[in-house]
């Protein structure tokens, strides 16, 4: 929202000036003045200590009717031919919401079969709207947005969320860009404001550095992406009974084309993303070979291989599997650091993993300061040692 | 093949800090620059350019000071930019960015359009999409190869979370690129002699022909309600003893806690 300085309260004490980014910030005729530079990110109204600097509501911005919109729909991402389990736990964070809103909750469905369908009702969708289309064999994004857009036109819901993964963050934008509604990027958390109906959406930004709440108030619906792996799955109930509509994806044309679609065949799994468990190897493994026993390990665990970037520059593997910056963001239960120093650039992918081992042979790495449990030694040691140790408590 | 490149100035995020008493960003001190996917944009268009002729140009939107960026990018090998500046296009989120990005590319008339996976201050992934929606062309996010291209089509390889895909499109289009795609490349003297004398255009609403309310805070569905740091992790715990102890007390700590 645009901001401004109440002249009356300001002392041009100069508190706000330092922390405007854009230098938008000036001191005329002895009071804080905000110019044209000012790009309302709202950096400076926590800091005036008079509490001078306040947000205003700019007129003139047409609402929508935001009444006829009713309902809270889940994007149900069929991946290879399987429901992707993100699917699942935006059932889960989806029933919530529309339990709170006292609405259904819809999952749509593109490719698969209506068995599928019937999955996503047992794990808490009132309807499923599916279209097993063969244009939806692969994933091309003009089809799926077409689609997907159009029956959010026809049936108005309030709410819709799809996972914050390749697809999803590939596709939705577009639909949001059809529907000129907001759309919130990998959120981390969901609520629901009571009295306004407003979807209250948590992400990370920064790299992780800080958390914003972002609203979608003017217009419907209100979109989200969210991070795998955060929200609880829908529970599963055999019994319970919806209805899946069969839509016609008449029309629809694609102007990309899939000729191929390779899976990685690096050793274990190599979805970080919805991986429980990540092994990671950075420059302390000293060379490839170090992999072999971070994958023996992740394949004990049924988890994934990550690295860092110095572990990927060196050519030890690939990009696929980079956490950080310049890689993936990841949030495992369980992440084993393995020969990585911390640069902020690898943490701010992985610290919000609930739990973090670090294995490190100098004691003032920085991975330390955001372990849950610090092993200051040789990875060469200690990692045949855990290897075995586990292997001895799953033989029992 | 006339190409437009989309990047953004942004703070190195590495070096941002929070102030845990207003629970603001500092950022004073921190260095501004350009977004890295985005650089991987430019190298590739530059590529593009030296195989096929034509014309690459950069184009960003932001505050002033944001024109640094864009001659940052001329040294590389851009040969235009153009800013998209003022007071109309203030807080914007990525739906209003990307129309008023959108609007700009309609007057440039462009073969095709590269931007960056995403921007590292905010993450959301959605401007280029979004662009590639309001000007009516197809786009392919997660590029990670160009495997060939002809005067009228693309093949590309896209990086999927379990993989990639090869994919056929036609131009023009869209195009989001990782880091996997190139290595880009440094400033030439002669591309910082460009630089420093390139006249960057500067652009507002009405030159791009876009109505204020599609533009800014009117064009945003979306606005930050309230910002905040993240709970602090929680204690650490240093294991001790010999490789043996320490990986003995691991696995007591990790199935007390059910994480095995």
């Amino acid at each position: 929202m645009p901001v401004r300085v109440e002249r009356e309260k300001c002392t041009a004490c100069e508190s706000c000036i330092g922390v405007c980014p854009y230098e938008a910030i000036v001191i005329k005729e002895g009071r804080a003045f905000i110019n044209e530079y000012c790009q309302m990110c709202s950096a400076c109204l926590t800091v005036c200590p008079e509490g001078a600097i306040t947000e205003y509501e700019e007129g003139n911005v047409p609402a929508q009717d935001l009444d006829s919109y009713r309902g809270v729909w889940v994007f149900a991402e069929n991946r290879n031919k399987m429901i992707a389990p993100v699917s699942y736990e935006l059932l889960g964070a989806g029933r919530r919401l529309a339990d709170t809103l006292k609405v259904e909750l819809s999952a749509v469905l593109f490719g698969g079969t209506a068995k599928d369908a019937e999955e996503l009702i047992k794990r808490g969708a009132d309807k499923v709207y599916f279209s097993d289309d063969p244009i939806f064999e692969t994933f091309n994004d003009e089809p799926y947005a077409g689609l997907l857009a159009a029956l959010v036109n026809t049936h108005k819901p309030e709410v819709l969320l799809a996972g914050a993964t390749a697809i999803g963050r590939s596709f939705l934008p577009r639909v949001a860009a059809k529907l000129r509604s907001g759309l919130t990027a990998d959120c981390t958390g969901l609520e629901i404001e009571a009295e306004t109906r407003n979807l209250v959406q948590t992400r990370p930004a920064y790299g992780g550095n800080i958390m914003a709440s972002i609203l979608c108030p003017r217009t419907r619906p209100q979109m989200a992406t969210v991070r795998p792996k955060v929200m609880k799955k829908g529970e599963y109930d055999p019994a319970r009974k919806g209805e899946v509509i069969r839509v016609e994806a008449g029309g629809l044309s694609s102007r990309t084309k899939v000729l191929e679609s390779v899976k990685d065949i690096s050793s274990g799994k190599v979805n970080l993303q919805e991986a429980d468990v990540i092994i990671s190897g950075g420059r302390g493994l000293k060379n490839p070979e170090g992999f072999k026993l971070l994958s023996e390990l992740a394949a004990l665990l049924n988890g994934a291989v990550g690295a860092s970037r110095a572990a990927v520059d060196e050519g030890w593997i690939g990009y696929s599997h980079q956490v950080g910056q310049t890689g993936k963001t990841v949030c495992p239960k369980l992440y084993i650091a393995c020969g990585i120093s911390g640069a902020v650039q690898h943490l701010v992918g992985m610290q919000s993993s609930d739990y973090i081992i670090a294995i490190n042979k100098n004691p003032e790495a920085p991975i330390f300061n955001v372990a849950t449990y610090g092993l200051v030694g040789d990875l060469y040691e200690i990692l045949p040692l855990l290897i075995k140790k586990l292997k001895e408590i799953k033989e029992k | 093949m006339n190409i437009v490149v989309c990047i953004k100035q942004v703070p190195d995020t590495a070096e941002v800090r929070i102030n845990h008493e207003t629970g603001t960003l500092i950022r004073e001190g921190v260095p501004s620059i350009i977004n890295p996917y985005d650089m991987h944009a430019i190298e590739a268009a530059i590529r593009i350019k030296e195989k096929k002729g034509g014309k690459v140009t950069a184009v960003t939107m932001g505050p002033p000071q944001a024109e640094s960026a864009l001659r940052e990018a001329i040294s590389l090998g851009v040969d235009e930019a153009v800013l998209l500046t003022g007071r109309e296009f203030a807080g914007s989120d990525t739906l209003a960015t990307s129309f008023a990005l959108a609007s700009a590319i309609k007057k440039l008339s462009a073969d095709m359009v590269i931007c960056g996976k995403q921007a590292i201050d905010g993450d959301t992934s959605q401007v280029g999409p979004e662009v590639a929606e309001f000007l009516g062309i197809p786009h392919i996010a997660y590029v990670r190869k160009i495997v060939e291209l002809q005067d009228n089509s693309i093949k590309v390889e896209r990086m999927m979370d379990e993989g990639h895909d090869v994919i056929e499109a036609q131009i023009p289009l869209l195009l989001t690129v990782v880091r996997e795609l190139n290595e880009p490349r440094l400033p030439s003297l002669r591309g910082k002699m460009a630089a420093k004398k390139a006249d960057i255009k500067k652009w507002g609403a009405a030159d791009i022909e876009a109505p204020a309310e599609k533009l800014g805070f009117s064009g945003s569905p979306t606005q930050v309600k309230r910002i905040f740091t993240p709970e602090p992790r929680g204690e650490r715990k240093m294991l001790s003893g010999s490789a043996e102890e320490m990986v003995d007390a691991l696995i007591k700590e990790l199935l007390q806690k059910k994480c095995l």
